[in-house]
């Protein structure tokens, strides 16, 4: 919660407030966010000092990525599946899913987010520390799927949070999910310091 | 212990209550709603009935006029019962079942939130699954999100 906000006493109070949240949240979310991927079109200055840092930062970054616990609907047996030993996402360093955001750099959207979730989400990622990357996964996760013209249903997490990697499919498999997973290894590891900050 | 078949529960609810209370009709009983509570507390009370489980309440919007649909059963006896209640849309209101079934609590807050039925005598009625401040009911047939 915000510092410096009304204390809130009773229970149709904390409602109203929540009420709020959502609908401030939710009038301000009309319109996606921009994906970030624009500074891959810059022309990157490197030198010797730069090529070297980031190629060490950029291994260690893509090297263990570690998801946060955010599965808000099915897609998230798809991403269980992809975990598991069959497909064996410990291969790419990922074998620990953060109960923390805190200690997260993936947030992997798997599945259909309502209104009322919303705000948890975009909390979840305010929290997660820089750097961080958004996979949307899954019809649900990149528009909004067949619920998209819900009246509860947000319309793709890039509404509440900027978006690197889209995988489609209602789920998709393992497979999707893991070659997703590997196109975002390959944009971190096109990522230099001497464009970040910007 | 003994199952009774719905013509059965139908001729005791006929001999005790008069037709304009309760209807039998298509396999379920039509209650009136301002009679609804007596004749639940006689479904519920009555040894050789005992519908002592609500299975869930759902609503049905008929574009005028609102049915409330409660599902009973009695895990005594292995008998079921369907009841019905209408109640017009430009007043919905119906007498609350949370004082003879506790499971109706979240179940009539799902219809308020959703259908927007109020239960009166409800001891929480506000929404459940949609957020304070949500304008209309969804599932009414003219409920348009305006998307």
């Amino acid at each position: 919660m915000e510092v410096g906000r009304e204390r809130i006493y009773s229970a149709a109070e904390l409602d109203a407030h929540e009420g709020a949240l959502i609908e401030a949240l939710r009038a301000s979310s009309q319109q996606p966010v921009t994906d970030p991927d624009e500074w891959l079109q810059k022309e990157l200055q490197r030198n010797v000092l730069v090529t070297s840092v980031d190629a060490v930062l950029n291994w260690s970054r893509r090297s263990s990525l570690w998801p946060v616990i955010c599965f808000p609907a099915c897609c998230a047996f798809e991403f269980i599946g992809a975990s598991a030993s069959r497909f064996d996402m410990s291969r790419f360093g990922m074998d620990i899913l953060r109960g923390s955001p805190r200690q997260a750099d993936l947030l992997i959207t798997a599945g259909t987010l309502t209104w009322k979730m919303a705000p948890q989400v975009r909390r979840l990622y305010d929290q997660m520390a820089e750097p961080k990357w958004v996979i949307a996964m899954g019809a649900c996760g990149i528009t909004g799927g067949i619920f998209r013209d819900s009246y509860s249903v947000v319309p793709g997490y890039n509404r509440i949070v900027p978006v690197d990697v889209y995988v489609p499919g209602c789920p998709p498999r393992p497979e999707a999910l893991l070659n997703g997973i590997e196109m975002l290894r390959q944009k971190i590891n096109a990522r230099s310091i001497s464009t970040e900050g910007e | 212990m003994q199952a009774l078949s719905f013509d059965e529960i139908a001729g005791l609810i006929s001999a005790k209550y008069a037709p304009e209370m309760v209807a039998p009709s298509q396999g379920s009983l039509v209650v009136g709603g301002e009679h609804l509570l007596e004749v639940a507390s006689y479904l519920r009370g009555t040894p050789e009935l005992d519908f002592d489980y609500l299975i869930s309440v759902t609503a049905v919007d008929y574009r005028g006029h609102f049915e409330i649909v409660y599902h009973l059963t009695s895990l005594q006896h292995s008998h079921s019962l369907v009841l019905k209640v209408r109640c017009p849309q430009d007043k919905p209101v119906m007498p609350s079942v949370v004082s003879l079934w506790r499971g109706a609590d979240l179940q009539e807050r799902e219809v308020f939130d959703l259908m927007g039925v109020s239960f009166a005598g409800h001891p929480n009625l506000k929404r459940l699954f949609l957020w304070d401040g949500f304008k209309g009911y969804p599932l009414r047939k003219d409920y348009s999100s305006g998307t």
